[in-house]
């Protein structure tokens, strides 16, 4: 009778969402301290399109998952410390560094959370990455790092890692709501000779494998990744690329206008979710 | 001269098939049935069920798999379950219902994500291949007349009664 009973539920389970959701919810609490939430109720962004969010992570193996519970066992975080060291270095004509400004990273806790997000001054929405690069020309001096550079993606590792735990919190009304529209247009676009949109994989099918893929829906509250399948840290704009690339069609460049009104969007359909990068992926 | 006749039959052997694909209708010229089903073969040959079981497993060619489960295949690795399994297809569907499926899903289930297989224009930001750079020039369907010709002959194997 006992058996029954619990057969049957488990079996509505599977039912319901595939084999990843009839197990016990795994939780992540990183370094024993900063625990992740890593499935929140659906934000408005994604109303009546997901009954809930969940992170990447949740996808993965449990071996895969552990890797991300220590930092000693976190491979990218070895970049956040490469990071760490650039953040005090001297740069351009007036030997200024990051923490001429900023003093520590730390300081700077909470600004992966609220980006991209509209800059008043610049007229535009803003990704972190173009924030960096602002520092870099306008109070440094110095040159802009190409978008998806070493120095760039290892600078987002580290801002990310001084937020992990914090609730994704991007606007998507004021004077964004143009662009966060762009982007969920070029979401539910069918591109490519495979005449597939984002939302064909991550809202119709997460949760099920995509050939040796377990399909997630592809957050991005864990960037940067760490892949173990290229064994480097892989940012927004890289991922996005790759994911257009598989439907077989021409990609939109990182840091192209296509690119930041589509980590807008994405972005906040992961609100709630905790800053979870760099996480770690296959 | 062995090698002289290989080389010849070879020869025509591509020859011939040079023919049936400019007999075979273009993508755009296949009628499809109120239902989605496409009556006629688009060689005129029949299919050969080994070569459309691997065009069902190959991840250059059809690569079915990635989104179907089909029990007959059991030994290819990692099968999807993005579609149904395809196990007893050929009693679910007629010979054309399922050459419809495979030309162009979309006539059958509109707005699936099964993608078109004899398609070859009007996608939006066409690439080139797997390269994400543009296609350049006119796009071949995904397969030719005689691969779906070859893939419906393998799927009417999948018979459960
Ligand atoms: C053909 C299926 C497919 C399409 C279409 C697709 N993706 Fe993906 N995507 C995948 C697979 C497979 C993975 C790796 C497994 C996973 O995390 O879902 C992935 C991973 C991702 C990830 C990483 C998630 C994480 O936690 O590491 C992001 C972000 C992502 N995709 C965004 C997108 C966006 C945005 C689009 C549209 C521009 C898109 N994808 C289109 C198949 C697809
Ligand atoms: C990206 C995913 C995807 C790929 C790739 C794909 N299919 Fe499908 N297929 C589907 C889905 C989803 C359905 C169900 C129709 C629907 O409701 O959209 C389907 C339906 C079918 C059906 C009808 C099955 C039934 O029992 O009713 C057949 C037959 C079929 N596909 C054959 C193929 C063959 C052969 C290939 C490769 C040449 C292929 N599919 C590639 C997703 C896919």
């Amino acid at each position: 009778m006992m058996k029954m009973t619990l057969t049957s539920s488990g079996l509505i389970l599977a039912a319901l969402g595939g084999a990843a959701f009839a197990q016990e919810e795994p939780e992540l609490v990183i370094n024993g301290e900063i625990p992740i939430t890593t499935r929140a109720e659906a934000p408005a962004s994604v109303e009546g399109a997901l009954p809930e969010v969940i992170s990447g992570w949740e996808f993965r193996s449990p071996e895969t998952q552990s890797l991300e519970e220590d930092d000693f066992e976190n491979p990218g975080m070895i970049f956040v410390d490469d990071a760490r060291a650039q953040f005090d270095t001297a740069m351009g004509p007036d030997d200024q560094a990051c923490s001429s400004c900023h003093d520590t990273p730390e300081d700077l806790a909470g600004a992966r959370a609220v980006y991209p997000k509209w800059d008043e001054e610049h007229g535009e929405v803003q990704t972190l990455e173009m924030q960096v690069n602002e520092c870099l020309t306008e109070r440094m001096s110095t040159d802009a790092w190409e978008y998806t550079s070493n120095d760039m993606t290892n600078m987002m590792a580290l801002l990310a890692s001084v937020s992990r735990g914090m609730p994704v919190n991007v606007a998507i009304d004021g004077p964004a709501q143009s662009t966060w529209e762009q982007g969920k247009d070029i979401y539910y676009t069918r591109y490519g000779q495979l005449e597939l949109a984002c939302a064909n994989c991550h809202e119709d099918n997460y949760g099920n494998m995509l050939r040796a893929d377990h399909l997630s829906q592809g957050q991005i509250n864990g960037f940067p990744a760490y892949r173990l399948k290229n064994a480097q840290l892989n940012s927004v704009h890289d991922r996005f690329k790759g994911c257009i690339r598989d439907t077989r069609a021409e990609t939109f460049e990182p840091g192209s206008p296509e690119f930041i009104a589509l980590e807008l969007y994405v972005a906040s359909r992961g609100n709630g979710l905790s800053v979870e990068g760099p996480s770690v992926r296959n | 001269m062995t090698h002289l006749t290989r080389l010849l039959a070879g020869v025509a052997l591509s020859l011939s098939t040079t023919a049936h694909a400019a007999d075979a209708p273009a993508p755009s010229d296949v009628t499809y049935d109120e239902y989605g089903a496409v009556d006629a073969s688009l060689t005129g040959e029949p299919g050969d069920p080994a070569e459309g079981a691997k065009i069902l497993a190959d991840r250059s060619l059809g690569n079915c798999v990635t989104c179907h489960q089909v029990s007959d295949l059991a030994d290819v690795p990692f099968q999807g379950e993005v579609g149904p399994a395809l196990d007893g297809v050929a009693d679910r569907w007629t010979e054309a219902d399922l050459r419809g499926i495979v030309a162009n899903a979309k006539q059958t289930f509109p707005g699936t994500i099964m993608p078109a297989f004899y398609k070859s224009d009007g996608y939006i930001r066409p690439g080139d291949a797997f390269t994400g750079a543009a296609a350049e020039g006119p796009l071949d369907p995904l397969l030719s007349a005689q691969q779906i010709e070859d893939v419906v002959a393998y799927l009417m194997t999948l018979k459960e009664s």
